[in-house]
């Protein structure tokens, strides 16, 4: 109970200083509207491959876009926690009776719901460049959801990071090597059936793969693939609640490296 | 005179309800061997204000971090208002306020939002809270500043802040990392004024680390010097001043004046022993400096040695520091980062 309360003072603290630099979420969308615009009109004829299913590569990119944009910013969220360290904001939280847990899963409400307002930015975009979402607002609340679980489970783990190696050249390391790869390594842009073998196979495992599946569970037909939406979502939850753990216990690697 | 050279055995008495804090032989060695605590005992009674004084990568902020349950410590053990700090850090936690060497306030929340989620973090809700957090602003003078962000203000009001924020659950033990690092003369000042003025409102007992031996000889009632992660010499600071027995008196030549035969002068006087030579002075020391004085002048006039100007001064912590460390402060000073 106290964990709860914890987490929502933690949460009420992140979400109002975002309120006070709201253009912050302008700068953060500045690289997947790129994407979804330019790359979208470069690459607008590639669906004319077979292997796409769809007409409208605006109608494939963008969950995949939304899904990309809710990896770097749960990737980026390290930088939260190695300048609280720095400013000793951390330590004295460590020292009061603050739940461990609660600073975590506060810092992951406040970056989930920045990564709603960001999703439907995405969406909105999209479908004003020709996207469809066939399986309707269904769709696009599992496309949501799953873009919240993805930021949670890398968000989680970046603070891990943080807190083990507390450097914000790490955080920039682990989003250049892990983050960018993971996106390429995954049907973002590109049809499964037209990948390389291995790249195919790589994908089936990528946490960032199974959000874009969900996203795109109804390409033409007008209800989702509720199978697929549940097995892949069971996955991000899981691997969400074993992110925010490790997080957790994270604090105590820190606390004896003091 | 209870000058303890090991406070071991003070540390050793320790079920004594009368201690806030009891540390007993904590050691502390950092990966790559660095041995920041090396057998550090202390003991502070409760209601005081302990004040641990030594050079940077002496062991404080190490101690202090063991005391308030941030770091573990390798061996020995500790307990703080009554709970042992590695088996209880949940009791702990409740019990202590924790202002540590960086003014540890969040830039981008208010002064008041700051004081409030720190309140909330300990169970302060609704009017108490608001009444708590309107009563220490107003009483540290941060009112007229309490919304707006804590990034706007300045070094001292910054470190108020972090005081308060230390405060607002009123705690037993309250643990202050340098408070006065970094700040202005004017700043350090008021803020050796606030903190007094806390201690006896609040009934704190404190433990406070300094570089700064003015400001332990300020606030203390007792003071160890802590040096290579133990602490060489405890007491308070006029006892431990009076250990180096008299006063200092210091003689500045004139022009033409040969020091070796000033030396061979005042070594020959009663009562005047430790005659060293620097910079153009003579250093001495004598029982009453008053007293040595006269006898002194009379003595250098009667040799013709033409004296500029003489002084006396009452021991300082510098000089404690000096004669239980072997080195003195400020050369101490220079070395090592502070863990």
């Amino acid at each position: 109970m106290t964990a709860l309360i914890h987490t929502l003072d933690i949460a009420g603290r992140h979400l109002r200083n975002f309120s006070r630099q709201p253009w912050y979420i302008a700068f953060s969308l500045v690289q997947p509207i790129i994407y979804l615009l330019l790359f979208g009109a470069l690459f607008k004829r590639v669906v004319e491959l077979p292997g796409f299913n769809t007409g409208s590569y605006a109608t494939y990119l963008t969950p995949g876009i939304v899904a990309m944009s809710a990896l770097f910013s749960g990737g980026w969220l390290g930088v939260t926690v190695v300048s609280d360290l720095d400013r000793g904001v951390l330590d004295r939280f460590l020292v009061s009776p603050v739940s461990r847990s609660a600073l975590i899963t506060g810092l992951l409400i406040q970056t989930g719901l920045v990564t709603v307002i960001q999703s439907l930015i995405l969406i909105g975009l999209g479908v004003l460049v020709g996207a469809r979402f066939a399986g309707g607002v269904a769709q696009v609340v599992v496309l949501v959801a799953a873009a919240v679980l993805l930021t949670a489970i890398f968000g989680a783990l970046s603070c891990a990071v943080a807190l083990i190696v507390r450097k914000e050249e790490s955080i920039i390391g682990v989003v250049q090597f892990l983050l960018l790869p993971l996106t390429f390594l995954s049907s973002v842009f590109m049809a499964p059936a037209l990948m390389p073998g291995w790249i195919r196979q790589v994908s089936r495992f990528n946490p960032l793969n199974w959000a874009v599946e969900i996203g795109r569970s109804a390409p033409e037909a007008a209800s989702l693939d509720w199978s697929l939406v549940l097995t892949r979502g069971a996955g991000l939850v899981a691997l969400a609640v074993v992110a925010t753990w490790l997080a957790t216990r994270a604090f105590g690697a820190y606390q004896r490296s003091i | 005179m209870t000058i303890q050279a090991a406070p071991r055995e003070a540390a050793a008495a320790s079920n004594d309800t009368d201690l806030a804090i009891v540390a007993h032989n904590l050691v502390k060695t950092y990966p790559g061997g660095v041995r920041a605590l090396n057998g550090l005992s202390l003991a502070v009674a409760t209601g005081t204000i302990f004040a641990l004084l030594g050079p940077n990568g002496a062991g404080k902020s190490t101690t202090v971090k063991i005391l308030t349950t941030l770091s573990r410590p390798d061996s020995g053990s500790a307990r703080v208002a009554g709970f042992d700090v590695v088996a209880r850090p949940s009791s702990v936690r409740r019990a202590i306020g924790y202002v540590s060497q960086k003014a540890a306030v969040d830039p981008e929340a208010t002064g008041r939002e700051n004081l409030s989620l720190q309140g909330r973090i300990y169970g302060l809700r609704g009017r108490e809270l608001r009444r708590r957090v309107d009563e220490l602003l107003e009483r540290i003078g941060l009112a007229e500043a309490a919304d707006r962000v804590a990034g706007t203000y300045s070094g001292g009001m910054q470190r108020k802040l972090d005081i308060l924020m230390g405060l607002i659950h009123r705690p037993k033990v309250l643990f202050l990392d340098e408070p006065t690092t970094g700040l202005d003369p004017e700043a350090r000042a008021e803020l050796w004024a606030e903190i007094e003025r806390l201690a006896r409102e609040e009934r704190l007992t404190i433990l406070l680390t300094t570089h700064y031996l003015e400001e332990a000889d300020r606030l203390a009632a007792r003071v160890a010097i802590v040096d290579q992660g133990r602490v060489v010499v405890e007491g308070s600071p006029e006892e431990l001043k009076g250990e180096l027995r008299g006063d200092t008196i210091r003689v500045e030549l004139a022009d033409g004046a040969t020091e070796p035969r000033v030396q061979a002068v005042l070594e020959h006087l009663p009562g005047v022993r430790d005659v060293t030579l620097q910079d153009g002075a003579v250093y001495a020391r004598a029982n009453s400096g008053g007293q040595a004085i006269p006898v002194v002048l009379a003595a250098l006039e009667r040799a013709g040695i033409p004296v500029a100007a003489a002084t006396v001064a009452r021991p300082s912590l510098d000089d404690v520091y000096l004669r239980y460390v072997g080195r003195s402060f400020d050369a101490a000073g220079e070395k090592g980062t502070e863990r």
